[in-house]
């Protein structure tokens, strides 16, 4: 992940802020300091080499022509895993539902959020506080313990085996999170303004639409990114809620392929998933960026 | 309002629909999969009256301790710290790596993880390395595996999380604390630490709350087995639903899970409003 250490402004600001507050002490001051930086920088390299190893497995298999599960260089670099799987059954379809399926569900979530964020951020009263808070309960539920009873609920209305139906759940359920975090993007947006177009006779809807949306556009940028991230990671929900295979999303589709190939084709397996997972990994990178450090995101939890 | 008409469709209809179902007898096919009867509490009495419901209860608790209060927790911080004094390069790499485990997608954290801990896999080439010869870990220590796996996989959101944290912690507390003479390690324990202390709060609640509903990686891993010996309660109550095909029973397990988050919701949230309170 090289890309993520190229200082760009933001990354600049941050180093600028440790450069402020670390050297101070180890450098002269104690020897003791220079020995912890040591200590710390060693315990690190051994961290990252552990959470590497795993991972090793998927990009040497992706490029090996006779892989298993072992970890080891390739005999000779190949591209044939690659070339296996770009096939339109097997990669394009599965990725085409993955990026309807992300698309749809972060748009109507981040068109839902900002409706819901707007009255909450530019209005006080009790009524909002306690919305507030059921925003934030929402949030924590554990959406999968719900994924049976959903099931269930789908049977009943007929929309099992659906893309639509599937896609409003999944815009429900990362709905609480999105609202949380337009409510706290939409706060710093300054009231003056709004109230200059209200006085010019622009209706709430319209302030709305003309004023605030293009005011908060990266906070916007930020939402949508993450409920995508999140809908294109999601096994448990299209598992359960689609069935007919050429509706998979690429997240269900790997699983058939494991089942059906996976004790043969570990190098195809790890190839497809490289290409499932690339996507992700450079939207986080932008979508990091974007916001100016790596933390933002986290501070918007997954799941 | 559309945003609380799909709230209320998509996710208080099921959390309602979750509710009565479980007193209902729905079944995957059958005659009872369209016109459940209602049946009162009989699935809360089978399932109290299953071996498996306390064990898998207890699996869930050992998982989510294990995995999310120590070691994503405990091991996340003490990356943020040695970040905020190790080599720059260092901290970024391994920060980096750290960040990819947990941005990849669910299915493929969860292949890998089956493919290092399996027979042939990279865990045992390690071990060869030694002199020392490991079996399939997923069948003999499913536990250690999935946990191992999650630690992995979810390090990365307490590590960002407190890295932030100790970044806000003001320098010359420290350096007042070096000056009266304290050591590294009652700087950590008696200045920092106890200056975290709501940040540490709230990254354990919404650590346990993620962990409670990890389901993929248990199911490609284990897939709950062998026999129940890893079936936390996402994965018992889709094994109940989806192989033995009885839809209220896994309800009323969703159920119980449901209560479980609810409860520690509520927690997090009383938190969150004394810490705001406070400030």
């Amino acid at each position: 992940m090289t890309a993520v250490a190229r200082p760009t402004e933001p990354a600049a600001r941050r180093t600028t802020d440790r450069a402020r507050r670390s050297p101070a002490r180890p450098s002269v001051a104690s020897p003791r300091g220079a020995v912890s930086r040591r200590l710390a920088t060693a315990a690190l390299v051994v961290v990252g080499l552990a959470f590497l190893l795993p991972l090793a497995w998927l990009l040497l298999a992706a490029f090996d022509g006779e892989a298993s599960y072992q970890t080891r260089l390739p005999a000779r670099l190949t591209l044939d895993n690659f070339t296996a799987v770009l096939t339109p059954q097997t990669t394009f379809q599965p990725l085409a539902n993955s990026l309807l399926l992300s698309t749809a569900t972060a748009a109507i979530t981040v068109a839902a959020a900002l409706l819901a964020a707007y009255p909450l951020s530019r209005y006080r009263s009790r009524f909002h506080r306690g919305v507030m808070y059921g925003v934030l309960f929402g949030t924590c539920l554990p959406i999968t313990a719900i994924m049976v009873p959903v099931y269930g609920l789908f049977v009943a209305l007929g929309l099992l085996d659906s893309m639509p139906g599937t896609i409003l759940f999944l815009a429900a359920s990362s709905l609480p999170m999105a609202v949380f975090m337009t409510k706290g993007f939409m706060d710093s947006v300054p009231l003056s303004l709004e109230e200059a177009a209200w006085i010019d006779g622009a209706s709430a809807m319209r302030a709305l639409r003309s004023v605030v949306v293009p005011l908060m556009r990266p906070g916007i940028a930020v939402v949508f990114v993450f409920v995508f991230l999140q809908a294109w990671g999601n096994f448990f929900a299209p598992f359960v809620l689609l069935l007919s295979p050429s509706k998979q999303p690429a997240a269900t589709s790997i699983y058939t392929f494991f089942g059906q190939y996976g004790s043969i084709a570990y190098g195809q397996l790890a190839a497809f998933s490289l290409l499932y997972s690339i996507p992700v990994v450079m939207l986080y990178i932008v979508a990091s960026r974007l916001i100016g450090g790596s933390f933002a995101l986290a501070g918007s939890v997954k799941g | 309002m559309p945003a609380l008409i799909l709230l209320g469709l998509f996710l208080l209809g099921p959390i309602v629909w979750s509710i009565i179902g479980s007193f209902t007898d729905a079944t995957l096919t059958g005659i009872t999969a369209t016109s459940p009867d209602w049946v009162g509490l009989a699935n809360y009495e089978r399932l109290l009256a299953d071996p498996d419901f306390p064990l898998s209860l207890w699996l869930t608790i050992v998982f989510t301790v294990l995995s999310a209060v120590v070691g994503q927790n405990v091991l996340g911080f003490l990356i943020a710290f040695a970040m905020t004094r190790a080599d720059r390069r260092a901290a970024t790499l391994a920060g980096g790596v750290v960040i990819v485990a947990w941005v990849l997608p669910e299915i493929v954290a969860a292949f890998v993880a089956y493919a290092f801990f399996s027979t042939d896999g990279t865990l045992n080439q390690l071990l060869a390395t030694v002199g020392l010869e490991g079996g399939n870990w997923l069948y003999t220590a499913p536990m250690m595996a999935i946990v191992l796996a999650n630690v992995w996989r979810g390090t990365a959101f307490s590590m960002l999380v407190y890295r932030a944290a100790l970044g806000e912690v003001p320098p010359d507390l420290i350096e007042a604390a070096e000056i009266d003479g304290a050591t590294g390690w009652q700087r950590l324990t008696l200045v920092t630490i106890p200056l975290l202390r709501g940040t540490i709060g709230t990254t354990l609640m919404l650590v346990t709350l993620q962990t409670l509903s990890v389901f993929t990686l248990i199911y490609v891993m284990t897939a709950g087995g062998p026999g129940n010996a890893s079936a936390t309660l996402p994965v018992y109550a889709y094994q109940e639903a989806f192989r033995f095909g009885s839809i209220a029973f896994g309800t009323a397990i969703a159920t119980v899970m449901l209560v479980i988050g609810a409860v520690f919701s509520v927690l997090y949230i009383r938190i969150l409003s004394r810490a705001e309170a406070d400030r």
